[in-house]
């Protein structure tokens, strides 16, 4: 964050609390700055998914409120990437995009230049009339990102798109992301628990901790953009991968500063 | 020699070309699976016709107690006079109350999608209808209603609406959550939401259902005719099988039997094929796995 940098979003003193008393969230402060890359980092049940959950508005925070700077949003303002692709097992790869558009009232003929745009950014020109089963893992994710873009989101919100792909696959996506968050200019959350995945994205990374789910600690991701696979191998990468690694465990109570794996 | 070769190598289609012999011997395995699943019923079909016709002759056995396939054949082309139009009956019955068990069953899974509480509240209601047998509450509608085509219409349809109703309920409530959850992050109103996601998704519980109201539809109108009785010319089938009973007219009851059966059969392939059109590239049921 650049002290420039204008607030989009901030979280103030949110906490969750579900029915069964399970306390999600617990004070969470937190400002998102327009552009940011920001990851949520942390163990599973430390209420990542929640925050983010909250803040696409699908679920609402028990305490805390949400300042949108710039005016309440829009729908269609937010991207949003789940775990699973999330297809319409039913549609082609070109109504499954254009569902969000359509939703709004937006024509087939009004939204093939913009479906066309997003289908080549996630490299998938040519698979338009393909319905999902046809298509790898790899590729559903690139639909649901397609999706996720088509309105021109302000903010795109990710909840571990790429934790069930495998290695090679994850590696290239997260580079053509990194690609389509620097050229879209979109603010990105991105929920993980890969240290390895919130480094190479994030410019900003908010470590949580359970029981309460909280804020353990804000990071900076200092190293410039555009980032490729020699930043991936760099000294600096494995510092920064390092010194994350060691605040998960702290977060997570245990001493982890050594032995990044 | 080696261009004749050549020229058998290229009349093959490509698929076949540079396959190893497992994967040849794979292919022939499934082509004659292909044959073998329309073959194999018709020879058993044959024999059993075979068998039936002997036990007849072997065991003298006069017509009016059981007449030859052969008997059956002929009677149903010299009575189809009679028997046509009473089909006609039958098969508008049916359709008409599968029509009406289509738009009542849907309607009403659409209206229990829409809130818990009516669902709640009218589902019992629908159980009591289907679990009723029809030929307990008939005389109660025989009572209350006078029109015969209307008498077997709601006959048919208690019997059919149900699956009808119980699948597509099922189906509009097994939505993907993350996918509710993506409609409302777009702002989709209730009923793009019905239109977009919870329609399609039913799909295939609500073509399940229909497979099954199709063969209850056929059963409610015949069961509703056999009840209520012949009424004049508007009598279908079962009026004609009761009616054969009476005057002994045994090959005449085979032939009409059959008739049901077939109607009955080609109820359910029309069904299948048409749930096989409208799922076959994405629900798994209708997908044909690579082996």
């Amino acid at each position: 964050m650049t002290a420039s940098a204008l607030t989009q979003l901030a979280l103030r003193h949110i906490g969750k609390r579900f029915a069964s008393g399970v306390a999600a969230l617990d004070d969470v402060n937190l400002a998102i700055c327009q552009g940011d890359f920001l990851s949520l980092l942390g163990p599973s049940g430390c209420g990542k998914s929640t925050a983010l959950r909250i803040i696409a508005g699908l679920s609402a925070p028990t305490s805390g409120q949400l300042d949108w700077q710039g005016g309440e949003i829009q729908r269609g303002d937010i991207g949003f990437v789940f775990q699973e692709p999330t297809l319409l097992p039913w549609a082609s790869v070109h109504d499954n995009v254009w569902m969000p558009l359509r939703l709004r009232g937006v024509s087939r003929q009004e939204a093939a230049g913009e479906i066309a745009d997003a289908l080549e950014r996630v490299h998938l020109t040519g698979f338009e009339k393909a319905v999902p089963r046809e298509l790898s893992g790899g590729m559903k994710m690139r639909v649901s990102i397609a999706r996720a873009l088509v309105t021109r989101p302000k903010m795109l919100l990710m909840d571990e798109p790429f934790a069930a792909l495998d290695e090679i696959t994850r590696f290239r996506l997260n580079a053509d992301l990194l690609d389509l968050w620097r050229d879209r200019g979109f603010t990105a959350i991105f929920v993980t628990h890969s240290v390895f995945e919130s480094v190479f994205l994030s410019n900003r990374i908010a470590v949580m901790a359970a029981r309460p789910g909280r804020i353990f600690r804000e990071m900076t991701v200092d190293a410039p953009y555009p980032r490729d696979d020699m930043y991936r191998t760099s000294p600096h990468y494995a510092e920064i991968c390092r010194e994350v690694s060691a605040t998960l465990g702290a977060a997570m109570g245990e001493d982890m500063s050594v032995g990044v794996q | 020699m080696a261009s004749n070769d050549l020229a058998v190598a290229a009349e093959k289609p490509a698929a076949e070309r540079g396959m190893d012999a497992e994967e040849q011997a794979r292919l022939r395995a499934r082509q004659r699976e292909r044959i073998g699943r329309w073959l194999m019923p018709l020879l058993i079909m044959g024999a059993a016709l075979i068998l039936w016709d002997r036990i007849c002759v072997w065991n003298e056995i006069p017509p009016y107690i059981l007449p030859r396939p052969w008997l059956v054949l002929t009677t149903l082309w010299a009575d189809a006079a009679i028997l046509l139009p009473a089909l006609l009956v039958t098969l508008k019955i049916t359709f008409l109350s599968l029509l009406l068990a289509v738009t009542g069953g849907v309607g009403l899974a659409v209206l229990f999608a829409q809130s818990r509480w009516v669902e709640m509240s009218l589902f019992p209601f629908a159980i009591i209808l289907q679990v009723t047998p029809i030929v307990a509450i008939f005389p109660l509608i025989n009572i209350y209603v006078d029109n015969q085509t209307a008498k077997l219409l709601l006959c048919a349809w208690i019997v059919a609406f149900f699956p009808i109703l119980s699948n597509t309920t099922l189906g509009l409530n097994s939505v993907d959550r993350n996918l509710l959850d993506y409609f409302k992050l777009n702002g989709a109103s209730r009923w793009q939401t019905l239109w977009h996601l919870r329609l399609p998704a039913s799909m295939p519980y609500f073509l399940g259902g229909l497979k099954i109201a199709g063969g209850l539809a056929l059963i409610g109108a015949v069961v509703a005719e056999f009840v209520a009785g012949a009424a004049g010319q508007e009598s279908g089938l079962a009026s004609r099988i009761i009616e054969a009973g009476y005057r002994l007219k045994i090959p005449r009851l085979f032939a009409a039997l059959l008739l049901i059966s077939l109607t009955g059969i080609l109820i359910f392939i029309t069904l299948s094929a048409i749930s096989h059109l409208i799922l076959r590239r994405w629900h798994e049921s209708a997908i044909e796995r690579e082996r």
